[in-house]
């Protein structure tokens, strides 16, 4: 029954879309009928979420019977390393959500100074159950569940130790993929949207490090959440957590930390402003990493 | 289990439902209070009417509303929803919406007039949310096109 809504609603935008375009307009409006912020933001791996965590939100404005794009453009710097993420996204009678997005980690400190890694992510997720603002007279969160496809594409910078391939480093492969599933409920009498997902993963440093290592190679469930609390209609204040497997031996993978501030001036733009603790990245340099991530999405 | 120890069990029911429903009454009126009372949910209500009849994305939708009516209906509606000492008048929501058609999108956007409403009538914004809560699950019975 509920597939069968699904794809009457996919079947509905394509005919809406179809019309529409037989009438000389190229592409038919997205409706923006979703309430301001309750999409979230572009989180590093290009899903709908917080910074570092899927929610189980659809990316865009579009409503039930209307679909919302948005680009989005992230950059994390740290002491020694930065990361920059940029990507597409679509979301589909607010029920289907697809991304494409393509990460890159740089060093700056010797012996990684040349270090340049990147990795491409498309990424599923489909919304099961629960509607975030109706559901307030109710426990019942919004549930999602999704997959992000990832792939090392290069990487550069430690030619001198002979390593062109992240499986020299103690990867077993090149490739993987997250799954995870989803919770967030808003508790709008609270001001107050917690989030709770947990994704199975075999992927070091989101993947940045490859799938998989010496010390481990199989899929682990590691939990993620996220708290955020509305100040006012445009600005949201939060936190959030998330584990990570640790895989490799020359990389003591730490959990991931962040406190940000989403500011929302419209349904087409919203920036994101967090304190990020990463941990140290690998064993070649044990500081520590934290440091300051800007987000900026637009879209409708 | 005897009759003394029913009896004792019903008493302590009945004041574990004293004690409990107590404070969920008072938190009720303070919503009630917090929204201005009376007045104040008169003000919110006349301000979302005009935010409505300007708003080009649903006003074509009240063309041949009675808008006095539903201003009047929607004062009771709030009061009640408030936790204040009205009655609603008006008929069950599922039925007043059912041949309507109206769509989440057009649910969302008379939501976002109110919450404009209530900042203009300077309703903090924590009271707007309290508010808002109560009223979202409406959307079940309100909104007919999924």
């Amino acid at each position: 029954m509920r597939f069968l809504h699904f794809s009457t609603c996919i079947a509905i935008c394509f005919a809406g879309w179809t019309l529409q375009t037989a009438n000389a307009q190229v592409i038919p409006l997205p409706d923006q009928g979703k309430l301001l912020a309750t999409s979230g933001v572009s989180e590093v791996e290009g899903a709908a979420g917080g910074g570092i965590t899927p929610w189980a939100v659809i990316t865009g404005y579009g409503s039930e019977n209307s679909y919302g794009a948005n680009a989005h453009m992230t950059q994390l710097n740290t002491q020694d390393y930065q990361l920059t993420t940029n990507g597409v996204a679509i979301g589909i009678c607010d029920k289907l959500e697809l991304s494409l997005s393509q990460q890159t980690f740089k060093g700056s400190k010797a012996p990684l100074d040349k270090l340049n890694l990147n990795q491409d992510i498309v990424g599923v997720k489909l919304k099961l159950s629960g509607d975030l603002v109706a559901d307030q007279d109710n426990w019942k969160p919004q549930i999602a569940i999704g997959a992000m496809f990832k792939r090392d594409k290069s990487i550069s910078g430690l030619e001198a130790l002979g390593i062109t391939n992240v499986k020299q480093l103690g990867a077993k492969d090149d490739q993987g993929t997250d799954y995870y599933v989803s919770a967030t409920k808003l508790f709008l009498a609270q001001s107050l949207l917690l989030n709770g997902t947990i994704r199975f993963t075999k992927a070091n440093q989101m993947g940045l490090l490859g799938f998989g290592g010496d010390q481990h190679d199989r899929y682990q469930a590691m939990p993620e959440v996220s708290a955020a609390y509305l100040l006012n209609r445009k600005w949201v204040l939060g936190a959030e957590y998330r584990q990570k497997p640790n895989n490799l031996s020359v990389d003591h993978e730490k959990a991931y930390y962040d406190g940000f501030v989403a500011w929302f001036p419209n349904k087409n733009l919203s920036f994101t402003l967090a304190y990020v603790t990463l941990g140290d990245i690998t064993v070649f340099n044990p500081t520590n990493q934290r440091g300051w991530y800007l987000s900026v999405q637009i879209g409708n | 289990m005897n009759k003394y120890q029913t009896l004792a069990g019903i008493a302590l029911i009945a004041t574990s439902m004293l004690v409990t429903s107590t404070p969920v009454s008072a938190q009720e009126s303070s919503l009630y209070d917090a929204l201005g009372q009376e007045s104040g949910i008169s003000r919110i209500v006349d301000e979302t009417v005009v935010q409505i009849l300007n708003d080009a994305r649903i006003k074509t939708g009240f063309k041949e509303t009675n808008m006095k009516r539903l201003a009047q209906l929607l004062k009771e509606q709030f009061c009640v929803v408030a936790g204040g000492p009205c009655k609603y008048s008006g008929d069950d929501m599922a039925l007043v919406h059912e041949k309507l058609g109206i769509t989440s999108a057009q649910f969302n956007a008379l939501a976002e007039d109110l919450q404009t409403a209530m900042e203009k009538c300077q309703v903090p914004f924590a009271v707007q949310n309290k508010f808002i809560a109560r009223l979202a699950p409406m959307k079940r019975d309100i909104v007919t096109v999924k």
